[in-house]
């Protein structure tokens, strides 16, 4: 039996974080929380805050899903998120600092701290970013740290970063919607607990785009959001990260490139384009560099990048450091670059391209979670405890043949949540993906994140692609 | 303003009002067949529905006999009907979608919320139970759509584009209307067409024209005179002041493109000026003189001109 630890639920009590809202709930109506689940689904569908299921092309009310929203939020003490920001702060600082290090000297391959066949050879790495100089050496300006906290066998927990999404994270609107619904349904329940705000995190994303634009502009830089159209999944996030921060939302056919400057096809004529917040892959991005079949992109793009005319946010070549064969030489980049200790925990990870990891990691695919190096989404994963015995078989000939692709680690008892679920209330397993801006003001981030919840019974797959959902995540103010 | 965006804000205008329009007609049609009618009447009224759309081809194609149940259903609720209420709907919806960071959220919301409760209602039967109250439906939407639109939005380009749209669009039903029912008591070339053979006939089938565009009582204030088609013809063409009126569109047109012209839109703004000009300076008379159809026909082909001129100053430049 693994042990458990629920955020809100200590062994023998209710956690001070969360006894006011434990009190204000044991004090609602029998029947007021399913009335406000109703009106919640209908605001956020007459809203739109759907997303698009992949494969399906067809419009209409059937491929756009809603994201189950769960009325009981995830609380995050004061101090506990201290810790956190000064965490995130320290690793996406290091991250930046590899992927330049990547790009230019490679210090740290030279140091013999991360192998340099696994950066030179990574699908990951764009050697067209060798020796390119981006502003401030930002590369990842918009970077999402999945974190979790597991249960300890003494039934404490400790929180782990899972995965680092250094190249196009999404779900911030999904941060900021979820917080307007809880505003909009229990409003007394803001006025009884300070909990931290979230909605200018607009703000600061374009406080941050800006501060990356070009040097020597004439006028304000225009922001730009690029989008690669109204049936990609996050699109909803897209238009609504544009409208808040008040430019355009473009696709790639309204931009073209002329005398090696971007513009924007406007009503009035072409109009120059400072700073593209890209939601597109880097394969898209340009056909005459990457896929040539791409319709997304502009034709040119990446040479005006080069040439330092527009900046593209997430840089080119991010990719490199979220990929998980990197992962686990995180802590020791922060020690290479930062001389310092890491705050956030790494999940202890075995990769499989090694023959004594992956000969481990045969022996024990019963209990070990086995991810693709550079998958997403919660795909073409193994989850070792939730497989059946020809699934692990099956999936035991594929990590045979393609070692490289995989790596392995151990299942952690992810701490669970109240949430509500046919029967009730009961605990589902959670995660928090908090939003990281960097820019040549310094590093910046709202208080929490994104909170998704596994909905199934036992399931650790918060993806909103596999039936996972979101709750409001609070960090308390004191 | 993005190309692109201008783009989806003028159809997004343009596919709410034909929804708007279509259930106008619709519901006049409907209510005329409550009155006592022989049968050559009550199929000749859906008949010339058809053909204010131009759909009498496909719906016969499809159904065969005209029948007044399958030319709702055919005009409201067919998604293979390019031109019915449901697929204008959605792609007033899905244009609108495509552009949600131009609009307001009210807006946003105000068009999703149409489409999403226009689906529940088909579902629901409510157009075989009450049509007349889905008609009414529909164009409480539109109302809605409007309102909000005017209530929210930044007088800018944007709201410049979504107004030239539904004006374009207006004007060109309002002609359609015109020309159509004209031809029904005029028994000029369309065959399909029956003369109303009384006076009360008569009254019907004016005032029904004029209840399509909410005119029944502006008439009487305007004219305080029997209903007579030349001043039907005059006050849905002729008079500024009336906000379905042709001369009304076109000049709501001209201001609109006026606020947002560049340096290519010269000519198709002096296209837009010059049709200003005729319908502010025309006569009844003259316009009668020469051929209502011909004058209308005429005036359709220059709308849909500046369509095409719109959407290459504007909306897909080169």
């Amino acid at each position: 039996m693994l042990p458990m630890f629920d955020e809100m639920r200590g062994t023998d009590r209710t956690r001070d974080h969360y006894l006011a809202y434990e009190r204000w709930l044991g004090a609602q109506a029998e029947g007021l929380m399913q009335a406000r689940r109703e009106e919640a689904e209908l605001i956020f569908r007459r809203v739109g805050i759907t997303f698009a299921v992949y494969g399906d092309k067809d419009s209409g009310e059937g491929t756009e899903r809603l994201i189950p929203f769960d009325l009981i939020p995830r609380v995050i003490p004061a101090h506990e998120w201290r810790e956190m920001e000064a965490g995130l702060r320290q690793r996406v600082t290091a991250l930046n600092r590899f992927i330049h290090d990547v790009y230019h000297d490679q210090e740290i391959l030279k140091a013999g701290i991360v192998p340099a066949d696994q950066v030179l050879k990574n699908a990951q790495f764009r050697p067209e970013m060798m020796g390119v100089n981006v502003p401030g050496d930002i590369y990842s300006a918009i970077a999402g740290i999945d974190i979790v906290r597991a249960a300890n066998p003494d039934g404490s927990g400790s929180y782990y970063v899972l995965e680092d999404n250094m190249r196009v994270p999404s779900g911030v609107s999904y941060m900021l919607e979820n917080r307007k619904m809880m505003m909009r349904l229990f409003p007394e329940l803001f006025s009884r607990q300070r909990i931290a705000p979230v909605a200018h995190y607009p703000d600061l994303l374009l406080e941050t785009l800006r501060s990356l634009a070009p040097q020597g502009l004439a006028s304000e830089p225009t922001v730009v959001v690029l989008t690669p159209g109204m049936y990609n999944s996050a699109y909803f996030e897209h238009a609504f990260l544009a409208q808040q921060m008040g430019v355009e939302l473009v696709e790639g056919k309204d931009l073209f490139v002329k005398d090696g400057f971007v513009y924007m096809r406007t009503t009035r004529g072409a109009n120059r384009v400072d700073v593209i917040y890209r939601r597109l892959d880097d394969d898209f991005l340009d056909p005459s560099v990457f896929r040539s079949d791409s319709q997304l992109g502009c034709a040119g793009l990446v040479d005006a990048y080069k040439a330092g005319h527009v900046t593209l946010a997430n840089a080119v070549g991010t990719g490199i450091a979220d990929d998980k064969s990197i992962y686990p030489y995180v802590p020791d980049m922060i020690q290479f670059y930062l001389g310092e200790k890491p705050i956030l925990n790494n999940v202890p990870t075995w990769q499989c391209r090694r023959k004594v990891d992956l000969a481990h990691v045969l022996d024990n695919l019963k209990d070990l979670v086995v991810k693709e190096v550079h998958g997403a989404g919660g795909y073409g994963m193994l989850v070792g405890p939730a497989a059946t015995k020809a699934e692990i078989e099956a999936f035991r000939q594929v990590l045979i043949s393609r070692p490289d692709n995989y790596i392995a680690q151990p299942t952690l008892s992810l701490s669970t949540c109240p949430t509500y679920v046919e029967a009730g209330i009961a605990p589902r397993h959670i995660d928090l993906r908090p939003f990281v801006l960097s820019g040549t003001q310094g590093v910046q981030m709202v208080p929490g994140g994104l909170t998704r919840v596994a909905l199934k019974e036992g399931s650790l797959v918060v993806n909103s692609s596999q039936g996972g959902g979101t709750k409001d995540t609070w960090v308390l103010e004191v | 303003m993005l190309s692109r965006t201008a783009d989806h804000l003028f159809w997004q205008s343009r596919y709410m009002e034909r929804a708007e329009n279509t259930a106008r007609i619709l519901d006049v049609n409907y209510q005329a067949s409550l009155l006592p009618q022989t049968p050559e009447v009550a199929e000749a009224g859906w008949r010339s529905v058809l053909s204010i759309f131009e759909l009498l081809p496909a719906y016969t194609a499809k159904h065969g006999e005209i029948e007044a149940e399958r030319v709702q259903e055919f005009i409201v609720s067919d998604e293979n009907n390019p031109s019915s209420i449901v697929s204008s709907l959605r792609s007033a919806r899905e244009n609108a979608r495509a552009v949600r960071g131009a609009l307001t959220t009210e807006v946003w919301e105000a068009t999703n919320q149409t489409w999403l409760e226009f689906r529940r209602h088909l579902k629901d039967g409510t157009l075989v139970r009450d049509p007349a109250a889905l008609f009414e439906w529909v164009k409480l939407r539109a109302h809605l759509a409007r309102g909000v639109t005017l209530g929210t939005m930044l007088q800018d380009e944007a709201l410049d584009f979504l107004r030239i749209g539904s004006y374009l669009e207006r004007a060109d039903n309002t002609a359609r209307m015109l020309d159509v029912k004209f031809h029904a008591v005029k028994g000029e070339p369309r065959e399909e067409t029956v003369l109303p053979r009384d006076p009360a006939a008569e009254f019907y089938h004016w005032s029904s024209v004029l209840r399509s565009v909410s005119a029944f009582e502006v008439y009487r204030k305007v004219y305080s005179s029997v209903i007579v088609p030349e001043k039907v013809a005059e006050l849905l063409i002729l008079r500024e002041g009336m906000p379905r009126s042709l001369a009304h569109c076109m000049g709501r047109v001209h201001h609109s493109l006026k606020r947002v012209a560049n340096a290519q839109s010269g000519e198709t703004l002096r296209q837009v000026g010059k049709l200003k000009a005729e319908l502010d300076y025309g006569k009844i008379n003259e316009i009668l003189a020469t051929g209502l159809h011909a004058y209308l026909i005429q005036f359709l082909e220059r709308v849909g001109d500046l369509g095409a001129d719109i959407s290459r100053d504007f909306l897909i430049p080169s």
